[in-house]
């Protein structure tokens, strides 16, 4: 089979992996600066719900839609960085899954979101090459912004390390954490106007927990300190139970072994996360 | 009307109560998230599923598929958190294997009995009860019973047994009870298998209740479960209790009298409202905001 | 006793914790150059003093001025950018970091564009340019940590800092390398102010020091009459016999 009739042929799955992998670049930002902010769902499904309300309402199109949903996104992640911006470890992760179930409840019974059935005829104009060229714009946007400013990735690292003495040597902690959790919602919400855009329909629950432990696995099984990482996780992750076809019944349970072995045996892909005091 | 709500309440939040007492135990003696809690409750409904169905009589097949979650809960410990409790890891990856952990359970149910739905026998359709104007199945009684005798056992013994006192030094200060003389690993082994049974009798009581056990079951009660223990303080077992008693009356009481769909939205905005504004819960005293 | 022209300023500074007074009613004075010391018993405050100085520990009582204007108040990591850098008496290094990159975050405070050639010679100053920069600075032995922990708060290039028992856990010989850094870094303009236990370290390095018990100011003067101070004695002694 020719390339072109591979990729053809397994198209959707490379969506998938895409979308997947932008997702788990989303995340690695706040992860890397040891939050374990875990509301990268409920941004996708912001996103998704404004783009996909913009183009069935507003007659936007694709590239609107792929600018008013991120922007949404970043901007409730900005006003929710406020109230939690002083909340630590477990209880950061508590308080963003709930805020990811508020907003999937605000999704199930707002009169424009279509409740539990969700958006149907979205138009199926997010194809493979547009994902993999916002895939790549928003990596590169991460690089770059790293390039550009060196200080940024040790300012994420230092603050992941130990916010305290972070601060004494001068990094403003409230900002790094600020600007991860917007920059990561943006990304999360590309995400989901592409996946909007390349599934046809939408649901409240396409942006539930389950969602967010899927995209949380895919990045530690990656690596989460580097985004290069993350974005392989999803690919070996979606690509895993494609593959070993015998495993298909079981490929939950590969899955949640393989995340396993990688946090007791593979601990540096996770090394940030680990706090001695 | 308001009255039978209120009974209604009580029926929700008694087994939320009994789901998150070990919840919020385990978080309590290790301050870690046990994301696979939920997995056990769902685990023990259908083993006692399976129980029932190759002909155990009910209560042993209750008393059996109860000692098996206990039993999940220590190897979950042995799996997914002594290895990184003798490394030191903090609190955020015990969280991240605890959702490995998760999956592997779920993904084993899917593999046996696959993703639909599956039912007791018929013992659910027996005739209601009416008591002074009020309607409850037995059902609703036996689990209400249950549940309470339950939790009341567990902090019977979390006060007054030495197993409970040793539980309540390893979460004082593990160090400190260490140098005491107190066997930390024991203690939290048994603390798992005790949070695991309880979550796991609040799973068959789940399924029998409501006569219907999936793979799923445990999704929407691991959330709520979540906001129970917020509520009532992380770690604080009779502040779970409360809390759960609370969120099930304020649900039940909201079914009746809000009509918007957003009363589901209740127990998370107020988790969310606590975390920040009294991290401590609504009951407990100490300040708890470090993770 | 006062130097007229201080670097940092701190005139009754008092600091509640609940029911506890950590800080009672604390004045003290560091001088633009030299190496101020500061002793005291275990509990007195030490530490205390050094977490509400840098912004960590507050709302507190009283004033704190550094170089002419007041920090009260401000945030942990504006302090840093004044010029003021600390160490840890439970060191706090950037664990999993190398040490490159330990004392790369130099660049965060520093008052001027920061560059390679800092990095570089901070490293130099505690004597670790021979070790492999690249190596998880949380792998080093202890008293290399200590030292690379001074080397990260020089990179800033501070004008003030404070050092949190940097001798505790070394051995004789380190604890002279350390004495010898310390002049090393006053000769150069930077002000000190160190908090140790070592008197050996203090004789060898301080002029000046002043003696806190139970948050409060006990004496302060020259090195040798202090420590010949009957009251600083007997609150040695008593917190050793309370122990």
């Amino acid at each position: 089979m020719s390339l072109l009739g591979f990729l053809a042929a397994h198209s959707k799955l490379f969506d998938q992996i895409g979308i997947d992998a932008l997702l788990a670049l989303s995340l690695s930002l706040s992860l890397r600066a040891g939050q374990l902010a875990l509301a990268q769902a409920a941004f996708m499904g912001i996103a998704a719900y404004v783009g996909s309300i913009g183009s069935l309402v507003a007659h936007w199109n694709l590239a609107e839609s792929l600018i008013a949903g991120p922007l949404a996104a970043a901007l409730v992640a900005a006003l929710l960085a406020l109230p939690i911006g002083r909340l630590q470890g477990v209880f950061l992760a508590i308080a963003t899954v709930a805020f990811g179930e508020i907003a999937r409840i605000v999704e199930i019974n707002l009169p424009i979101t279509g409740g539990a059935e969700g958006l149907s005829n979205i138009p199926n104009d997010a194809g493979t090459f547009l994902i993999y060229a916002m895939l790549l714009a928003c990596a590169g946007g991460v690089w770059a912004l790293q390039a550009g400013s060196r200080s940024f990735a040790l300012a994420m690292a230092a603050t992941r390390e130990d916010e305290h003495a972070a601060r004494t040597i001068g990094i403003d902690v409230a900002r790094v954490r600020i600007l991860t959790l917007v920059l990561g919602a943006a990304i999360a919400g590309i995400a989901g106007v592409l996946y909007a855009h390349a599934n046809f329909f939408i649901t409240p629950e396409d942006f539930g927990f389950t969602r967010m432990e899927q995209i949380l696995v895919s990045c530690v099984i990656g690596g989460v300190t580097s985004s290069l990482g993350a974005i392989f996780g999803s690919a070996f992750l979606t690509v895993l139970p494609e593959t070993i076809r015998f495993l298909h019944q079981y490929r939950e349970v590969s899955i949640g072994v393989i995340l396993l072995a990688v946090i007791l045996f593979a601990p540096s892909g996770i090394a940030g996360l680990w706090k001695r005091r | 009307m308001l009255i039978q709500q209120l009974v209604n309440g009580l029926f929700s939040g008694s087994l939320y109560a009994l789901f998150a007492v070990g919840y919020t135990l385990v978080f309590g003696v290790l301050d870690i998230l046990n994301l696979a809690h939920a997995a056990i409750f769902t685990a023990a409904a259908f083993s006692a599923l399976a129980l029932t169905a190759a002909g155990f009589p009910l209560p042993l097949a209750l008393a059996c598929a109860i000692v098996f979650a206990g039993i999940l809960g220590i190897l979950l410990d042995r799996v997914a958190f002594a290895p990184l409790r003798r490394r030191n890891a903090g609190t955020l990856v015990p969280l991240i294997s605890s959702i490995g952990v998760a999956i592997v359970i779920r993904g084993i149910i899917r593999g046996i009995w696959g993703s639909d739905e599956l039912r007791f026998g018929n013992f659910g359709s027996m005739p209601p009860f009416h008591v002074g104007g009020l309607t409850f199945g037995i059902l609703d009684l036996v689990v209400l019973t249950s549940s309470l005798l339950l939790v009341a056992i567990l902090s019977f013994v979390l006060r007054a047994t030495t197993f409970g006192r040793n539980v309540r030094a390893v979460a004082q200060d593990r160090v400190a009870a260490a140098l005491l003389g107190i066997d930390i690993e024991r203690t939290i082994w048994m603390t798992f298998f005790l949070a695991s049974a309880l979550g796991g009798a609040a799973g068959i009581l789940t399924g029998l209740q409501f006569n219907s056990v999936s793979v799923d079951m445990g999704a929407k009660i691991e959330l709520k479960g979540l906001a129970v223990i917020v509520l009532g303080g992380m770690g604080s077992v009779s502040g779970a209790v409360l809390g759960a008693l609370l969120i099930g009356i304020v649900e039940s009481l909201s079914v009746a009298y809000i009509s918007s769909n957003f009363r589901d939205a209740i127990a998370f905005l107020v988790m969310f409202l606590i975390l920040i504004l009294r991290p401590q819960g609504l009951f407990g005293r100490r300040a708890q905001r470090t993770g | 006793m006062e130097t007229p022209i201080a670097l940092l300023s701190i005139r009754g500074l008092t600091l509640r914790y609940g029911g506890v007074t950590a800080l009672n009613s604390l004045d003290l004075d560091v001088a633009r150059a030299g190496v101020a010391g500061l002793i005291g018993p275990n509990g007195a405050g030490k530490t205390s003093l050094l977490n509400v100085i840098t912004g960590v520990a507050g709302p507190h009582d009283g004033t704190i001025i550094f170089a002419g204007e007041s920090i009260k108040r401000e945030a942990t990591h504006h302090i840093a950018r004044r010029g003021i850098a600390r160490t840890y008496q439970h060191i706090r290094l950037f664990a999993n970091l190398s040490i490159w990159e330990n004392v790369s975050s130099g660049v965060f405070a520093h008052p001027r564009r920061f560059t390679h050639a800092d990095a570089s010679a901070a490293i130099e100053r505690v004597g670790m340019s021979e070790r492999d920069l690249s190596r998880r600075a949380g792998t080093l032995p202890y008293g290399e940590q200590r030292r690379l922990e001074i080397a990260r708060a020089l990179a800033m290039q501070p004008t003030l800092l404070l050092l949190d028992e940097p001798a505790a856990g070394m051995n004789p010989q380190e604890t002279a390398d350390l004495a010898a850094l310390i002049d090393n870094i006053a000769a150069d303009g930077t002000s000190v102010l160190l908090i140790e236990h070592d008197m050996t370290l203090v004789r060898s390095v301080c002029r000046h020091v002043t003696v806190l018990n139970f948050g409060a100011v006990i004496a302060r003067g020259d090195c040798e009459d202090v420590m010949a101070d009957p009251t600083v004695i007997e609150a040695y002694l008593g917190a050793h016999r309370e122990r």
